[in-house]
């Protein structure tokens, strides 16, 4: 008899376990404290398209099998956007050749990126004599679909080519050709055949499948139907990875979701926030820009908050490489988004890695190397009290 | 499906033998090996046995089911049911110190039937045996001594199967021995064999990953690098002490020439292991622990994804607490129990900036287990761990709970 009531006990016991057995599993942290994640609003099919994007962006790891290299930087996308953040000088780029509008002049000697790695039995490529270089960090990946939907519009609203309204800020617009694989935006606003870009260091790619295909090709060493180059032998291949990949990898970034703001009622925050106003930050890294229409309903007509304008600035001689791309000089860098900057460390193993080759590990370090157009920002924070620098850094680090 | 064919006939054969004498007199349980405290090399004939009527022939295998419920981070698969793998011994006495084992193992999910072992091993002296066939490379305890039934914890340790590869059996020859005196046994071994290739530091885990290489089928038929892999070990053990165990594997292991002409650089892999297990008199607490290093030479012009150094290793702890009559099994015991496990894939800095390299993992797992005969277990586990990319990022934290029944039949 007493048996009967262990088996009862047993039974009932194994029925409330299995009940609640997921109470005891690690919780998911703050949706404001990671960078991955879709926007919200997709449908079910949109859905699983991010899904599917998502495992081609993370998961999938090339191999000489899969047509790995044979010289390359990376061996996946996630290799460089570890959690969709920022990279380290671990994948940082090298591009190099390029010294004016004129175009790259080593695009024969492996330009314009170095493929800096090499399968076992090769060699990888070395930067060839007299070719300047630059190094470029890779960027988080969130809140790119966002962007790619600002205007040609609301960009060139933002430029002031000749200082017009003589605050020493003078941001002007890449304009580049577009490969051949790429359609131009609808509304887009051309000048003499070449179109705005807005991505990159350089705001070099025009529009996120552009971005793509490119990484794949030169940082991973594939080849697909829209760029068949194989970056070894310079010779056209087939494609290492499909068209469907491609679009389902685009669709993935265009709907990551945008970086959230953590502490945003912080009175600290808030008086940093005015603070980056005050002196003069938000020129270049404009706070809010909206979205134009997109066939992503969730995308659509959205005001979101980046704190860039997407146009390229004179950074001065101290953050001049001698190289660039498109219509960009080589001291004009493309103001980045700001959104994110303060999970950094959490996909730069713990510091930040910051500017366009990492140089400098902290936030106030890169303030400090702000130079041209923001030189006068720069000497506004230097002049802060502590308390406002601390304000100033704490804002920053809310994004 | 060519390789199932063969299975398929041989378990069609032993049905139709079984059938035909179904008078369970004549199936006769096998005497487990006399010896107290047989060393882990002894696991492979250590396993319960069935023989039938006067064949020579006798059979035995294990299977091993699972439930779990994880999640990491908070995103969880849910409930799963896991039917990890059936394995099925034959084992034949040729004749007078003549030997044949084999041990065909049957994985559902991974989409594969495989034999793990099939050698002949002839004794000339009990210190010079001669084994040849599909042999598994003693490296570590665990590669020798994996069924399930004799583990309290429903997963294989990671450095074991992530790391080391876990049942990495391979084409080979070599020599075993054992010496016995009073309360001391040593016992070695040492084969060549066929081995790694390529794949171990280019795969799709991006990561060196030894066990890559259990993929290649064609190592059975062809060396990648034409050069045979080592695998030695010698153990020692005291009957109240406990038994420790060294062992190293290596060789070259890419595919340096192909047709005659040189590809590559020749590049070597070692791999050092050390084991121990002892149980405390008294207590009845046992023991068991390994930690192996390994080195894997990659080119310096190669992604430092891949590293050229990786260690880890695990210790688990069993405590009996209940021996007694429990539902009508008669020395039915209940056993908690506590694993503890590391494994760094990428030991070293970064060339750029000199920071630890992540790809690391730790992970505590108690358990409590129930094993109403000792062929027989029933084993609840808990796991929590954490595991860091490359980076040395914020690291991924899972845990979860496995319920699993793991018998030998």
């Amino acid at each position: 008899m007493k048996r009967k009531y262990y088996v009862i006990l047993y039974i009932v016991f194994a029925v409330v376990f299995i009940q609640s057995c997921s109470k005891f599993e690690p919780i998911a942290p703050a949706e404001d404290e990671i960078l991955d994640g879709p926007i919200e609003g997709l449908n079910f099919g949109q859905s699983r398209q991010f899904l599917a994007g998502d495992v081609a962006f993370n998961d999938e790891i090339f191999t000489s099998q899969t047509g790995l290299g044979s010289v390359f930087v990376a061996t996946s996308c996630g290799s460089c956007h570890a959690g969709d953040g920022k990279g380290t000088p671990f994948t940082t780029l090298t591009r190099f050749g390029q010294i004016d509008s004129t175009g790259n002049q080593f695009l024969h000697l492996g330009g314009p990126q170095l493929q800096n790695r090499a399968l076992p039995g090769y060699t990888p490529e070395q930067i060839p004599a007299g070719a300047k270089f630059s190094k470029f960090t890779p960027p988080a990946n969130t809140g790119l679909g966002f962007i790619e939907l600002v205007s040609d519009g609301d960009i060139l609203a933002m430029a002031d080519p000749t200082d017009a309204n003589g605050d020493g800020i003078s941001g002007v617009p890449n304009y580049e050709y577009l490969p051949a694989f790429v359609q131009p935006f609808f509304n887009a606003t051309p000048r003499n055949g070449k179109y705005i870009h807005r991505f990159g260091k350089k705001a070099s790619a025009y529009n996120l499948l552009h971005q793509t295909v490119n990484a794949y090709n030169q940082d991973i060493g594939i080849t697909s139907t829209f760029n068949p180059k194989d970056v070894f032998s310079g010779n056209n291949i087939d494609p290492e990875v499909s068209d469907l990949t491609v679009h389902n990898v685009v669709f993935y970034l265009q709907t990551l979701k945008a970086p959230i703001q953590r502490n945003q009622n912080d009175a600290e925050v808030l008086q940093g926030k005015k603070l980056f106003s005050q002196i003069k930050c938000a020129s270049c890294h404009m706070p809010q820009l909206t979205t134009g229409i997109s066939p992503i309903a969730a995308l659509s007509n959205r005001t979101f908050f980046p704190y860039t304008d997407l146009l390229l600035h004179d950074m001065g001689s101290a953050l001049d490489d001698g190289y660039t791309e498109g219509s960009a000089k080589t001291f004009e860098w493309r103001t980045p988004p700001l959104w994110g900057l303060g999970l950094s460390p959490n996909s730069q193993g713990g510091q930040y890695f910051l500017m366009h080759d990492g140089r400098a590990k902290s936030i106030e370090e890169a303030i400090q190397l702000h130079g041209g157009e923001a030189l006068q920002s720069k000497n506004n924070f230097t002049q802060l009290s502590q308390a406002d620098k601390n304000a100033l850094l704490k804002f920053l680090k809310s994004l | 499906m060519k390789k199932s064919i063969p299975i398929l006939l041989l378990s069609f054969c032993f049905y139709t033998n079984v059938k035909a004498q179904i008078d369970p007199a004549l199936l006769k349980t096998q005497p487990k090996d006399s010896v107290k405290n047989a060393l882990n090399m002894d696991a492979v004939y250590n396993r319960p046995f069935i023989g039938i009527g006067k064949s020579p022939v006798s059979l035995g295998g294990y299977v091993e089911v699972n439930w779990q419920h994880l999640g990491t981070d908070g995103v969880s698969d849910g409930h799963q049911f896991q039917f990890r793998r059936l394995t099925l011994f034959v084992a034949s006495t040729i004749s007078k110190r003549i030997k044949f084992l084999s041990e065909i193992e049957f994985e559902p999910a991974e989409k594969e039937i495989g034999i793990e072992f099939a050698a002949v091993d002839i004794e000339f002296h009990p210190l010079l045996n001669l084994r040849g066939g599909m042999i598994m490379n003693p490296i570590g305890a665990f590669n020798q001594n994996h069924d399930g039934p004799k583990w309290e914890f429903t997963d294989r340790p990671i450095s074991a199967t992530q790391m080391l590869p876990a049942t990495w059996s391979n084409v080979g020859f070599g020599l075993f021995g054992k010496q016995f005196n009073k309360q001391w046994m040593f016992g070695y071994e040492l084969y060549v064999s066929s081995g790694f290739d390529n794949s171990i530091i280019d795969n799709s885990e991006n990561k060196t990953f030894l066990p890559a290489a259990k993929a290649n089928t064609e190592r059975f038929e062809e060396m990648a690098s034409g050069t045979p892999l080592l695998t030695g070990k010698i153990a020692v053990r005291h009957n109240k002490a406990g038994e420790l165990g060294l062992s190293y594997m290596g060789g070259i292991y890419n595919k340096w020439q192909d047709d005659g002409i040189v590809i590559d650089d020749k590049r070597r892999l070692d791999v050092f292991a050390i084991d121990f297990n002892t149980t405390i008199p008294k207590a009845n607490t046992f023991i068991t622990a390994e930690w192996a290093w390994v080195k894997v030479n990659t080119p310096s012009t190669y992604t430092e994804q891949y590293g050229n150094k990786q260690q880890g290793g695990f210790i688990d702890v069993v405590q009996p607490i209940i021996k007694r009559n429990i539902f009508g099994w008669k020395d039915a015991v209940i056993n908690i129990a506590l694993r503890a496990e590391y494994v760094d894939w990428n030991v070293g800095k970064f060339k750029t900036t000199g920071t630890n390299k992540g790809e690391d993992i730790w992970s505590i797992m108690p358990a409590i287990s129930f094993r109403p005969t000792s062929q027989i277990v029933f084993r609840l586990n808990y796991r929590y761990q954490q595991q860091k990319d490359i980076l040395a990022n914020p690291p991924a934290k899972t845990g979860g709970f496995n319920f699993g029944i793991s018998t030998y039949f």
